[in-house]
């Protein structure tokens, strides 16, 4: 099948886009920074460096595996959507069967701008607006992903930096959580994050490793990451909760 | 609460209310049915978690005047020229065609308790098992001395939204240099407790982008102080210097009467004269509430705070603006989450599905200036009767301009979120 070039579609209405996500406050400022730069001008920075701010969902590299997002080896000339056992959103997947392979040209566009470039897709990242930038990341990863990914990258092997989140995330994972209980308490949570895993401003929480799931609102609990709203929202829930939280949308599907 | 004593905990109110509810779901035939009047973010929401969660096994049918609806949040946005009107106007397509829901275009003029029937103005009736009153607010016309509903169509409240809204915009973007805007800002319990204020940044973004400085905003207000009033005042200082003055009662003595046709609101200290009145007056719970019987002295709507059951009639449920919810603000936020506890009460009473104690939250942002968003939440829960906040959180003054800027930015995301949730 013959790569396909897709034209961006700027939509109004998701004019903002929001990078809150995956480290909170600090990569948002990072970004804005990051922006600032852009607009000023160049200041040459190699793809690794640059690649730290996929790295918080992406692995590369010997033996990588699927996190939040797919493992990154062979990224370049790769089908989208076509990791196994990775779950995409609909979106994506249907990009790769529109024939969307990630060449070099198609990621220049994608990483500008994901959103518009794959309206739909899970990745809540804002893009990266400085051309030479975006260039010297893809030549890294290039480099950087002829690496052979794990045999089953599917395997969920998320480690938590710290042991007090590793300790955190077993005793709670300890106890099976309850999808059902999970469900009526998420209705707090898909107010803002999209029940279709949509990212429109608000990071997708769909799909997401349990354990991840967990770590992640331990340092919400904490401020390692800091934000006020999700703060209020993970401060009083007990550890069932959290366990049945993160079995609700381990399991929920992305369309 | 362990796993073991929090599911006998829902399992022991599932079936108290389902018993509750025996005798009228066993004499009705065939599938349970719920009514909800209002499709506004309280009612359409419950329309769609009760057919969502009951996956058919209930009979939903939506009440609402309109066949769109367009959200009172963002309005000010909007006005700001941040929005498209499109951009805040929903249909109720995907409700009909993806959650099988009825949606009836009309207005719901009584309902009678004993016989379980909602009377439209056309006169046609529609039975219930459960019904969900959500119909947000009316106003109470004469709390401004002067002001109608004939003279919102000079001076706009644009507290509904709609083409309220629109007339507000046109007005304000007539607004020349040097002229007057007098808003007259509502007293306790209101819909969107930042929102005046919120409006009065984003029509002083307006004028300063026009470079209108000697235009001014004069706020009467009906209250000492109101909410966020420290960030607002701060970026006012900052952003908007010399354009806005907010008058409390203790400094204006109290507003006497408005003349739409002058433009003129007169108080004890003075006559204020503007170019452009918004005359927002005092609020109640939607009048079909009060013709239900299910509103009390107040004006709006008591509820049990575990299930938002109205104290009045075991059958009725109401939630969003029209309800007293205790610690809450009045929000669409509020009303979504509102919604949510009842939803799962009513499929709690009709199909005996699962009920878990409630549990409520609210967060409301405000624009004050491009990339300037502050915000303030809450979680609350049941306690003594009422619904309580159980921890809160505001944004601080002086905080770093990024911080600022992602909370607008999660605003808008907010924003697709909640009406996604809304309206499928
Ligand atoms: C300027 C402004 C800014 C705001 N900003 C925010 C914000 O940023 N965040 C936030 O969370 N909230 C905000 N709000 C508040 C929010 O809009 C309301 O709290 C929310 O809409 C309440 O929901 P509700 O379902 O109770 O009522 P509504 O949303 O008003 O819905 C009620 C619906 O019922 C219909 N209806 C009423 N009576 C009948 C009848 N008899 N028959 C048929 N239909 C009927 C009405 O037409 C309406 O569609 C703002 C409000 C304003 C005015």
């Amino acid at each position: 099948m013959g790569a396909v070039d897709r034209a961006v579609h700027p939509r109004t209405l998701d004019a903002f886009y929001c990078v809150l996500s995956l480290r909170g406050i600090a990569i948002a400022i990072t970004l804005i920074f990051g922006c600032g730069l852009a607009a000023t001008g160049a200041i040459a920075q190699d793809g690794k460096a640059l690649f730290k701010v996929c790295k918080a969902c992406h692995e590369i590299g010997e033996g990588a595996h699927n996190k939040v997002g797919p493992h990154l080896d062979g990224i370049v000339g790769r089908t989208a959507g076509s990791v196994q056992g990775f779950r995409y959103s609909k979106a994506m997947v249907e990009a790769g069967s529109d024939g969307i392979v990630w060449n070099e040209k198609n990621l220049m566009k994608f990483l500008e701008k994901p959103s518009h470039f794959i309206p739909g897709s899970r990745m809540s990242y804002r893009g990266m607006a400085d051309e030479k930038k975006r260039a010297e990341l893809i030549a890294w990863l290039g480099k950087a992903s002829s690496a052979k990914p794990a045999e089953n990258p599917a395997k969920p092997t998320y480690i938590p930096p710290s042991d007090a989140a590793r300790s955190f995330t077993d005793v709670v994972l300890a106890q099976k959580g309850d999808p059902e209980y999970g469900e009526y308490l998420a209705g707090e949570c898909v107010t803002c994050h999209q029940q279709s895993g949509h990212a429109e401003g608000i990071p997708s929480i769909v799909g997401l490793p349990e354990d991840y799931f967990v770590h992640a609102l331990f340092e919400y609990k904490t401020n390692v990451r800091q934000n006020e709203v999700m703060k209020l929202r993970v401060i009083n829930l007990n550890n069932e909760e959290i366990a049945a939280l993160a079995a609700y949308f381990g399991k929920l599907e992305p369309n | 609460m362990t796993a073991l004593t929090r599911r006998h905990f829902g399992l022991v109110l599932g079936a108290g209310a389902a018993t509750l509810a025996m005798p009228a779901y066993l004499r009705s035939q065939g599938k349970p049915k719920v009514v909800v009047i209002g499709g506004g973010a309280g009612g359409a929401t419950a329309a769609r978690y009760i057919a969502k969660d009951s996956e058919g096994a209930i009979d939903v049918t939506l009440i609402d005047e309109s066949n769109k609806y367009t959200t009172c949040f963002f309005s000010n946005l909007y006005l700001g020229g941040y929005r498209d009107f499109n951009s805040i106007t929903h249909g109720y397509d995907k409700l009909e065609s993806n959650y099988g829901i009825k949606k009836v275009t009309g207005r719901a003029k009584s309902v009678d308790r004993a016989a379980k029937t909602v009377t439209m103005e056309d006169g046609s009736t529609i039975p219930y098992d459960r019904l969900v009153i959500a119909p947000g607010i009316d106003f109470v016309w004469d709390s401004v001395n002067g002001y109608s509903e004939e003279a919102s169509k000079v001076a706009p409240h644009a507290w509904k939204a709609g083409p309220q809204t629109e007339l507000l915009k046109s007005k304000l973007d007539a607004v020349e240099n040097g002229q007057t805007i007098i808003m007259v800002a509502p007293p306790n319990p209101y819909r969107c407790p930042p929102g005046p204020y919120e409006r009065v940044s984003m029509m002083a973004h307006v004028l300063k982008k026009k470079g209108l400085k000697d235009a001014k905003i004069i706020v009467l207000d009906t209250k000492e102080k109101f909410s966020k009033q420290a960030l607002f005042q701060e970026g006012w200082q900052k952003y908007y210097q010399g354009m806005i003055e907010w008058y409390a009662p203790s400094v204006h003595g109290g507003i006497k009467s408005v003349d739409v046709g002058a433009g003129t609101v007169t108080t004890d200290l003075d006559t204020f004269k503007g170019a452009m009145l918004n005359i927002i007056p005092a609020q109640k719970a939607g009048a079909i509430a009060a013709a239900a019987g299910v509103a009390n002295d107040s004006g709006f709507c008591p509820i049990d705070a575990s299930s938002m059951r109205s104290t009045m009639d075991e059958n009725i449920f109401v939630i969003g603006d029209a309800s007293i919810a205790g610690a809450m603000p009045k929000s669409a936020f509020s009303a979504n989450s509102q919604a949510k506890v009842a939803a799962m009460n009513v499929r709690g009473d009709l199909i005996k599905s699962k009920v878990f104690p409630a549990k409520y939250s609210n967060t409301c942002w405000s624009l004050i200036e491009t990339d300037d968003g502050v915000k303030v939440g809450a979680q609350y829960s049941p306690a003594d009767g009422k619904i309580a906040a159980n921890s809160t959180f505001i944004s601080q003054t002086k905080e770093e301009d990024a911080l600022r800027k992602a909370n607008y930015e999660e605003s808008v995301g907010w924003y697709t979120g909640i009406v996604t949730d809304i309206f499928g």
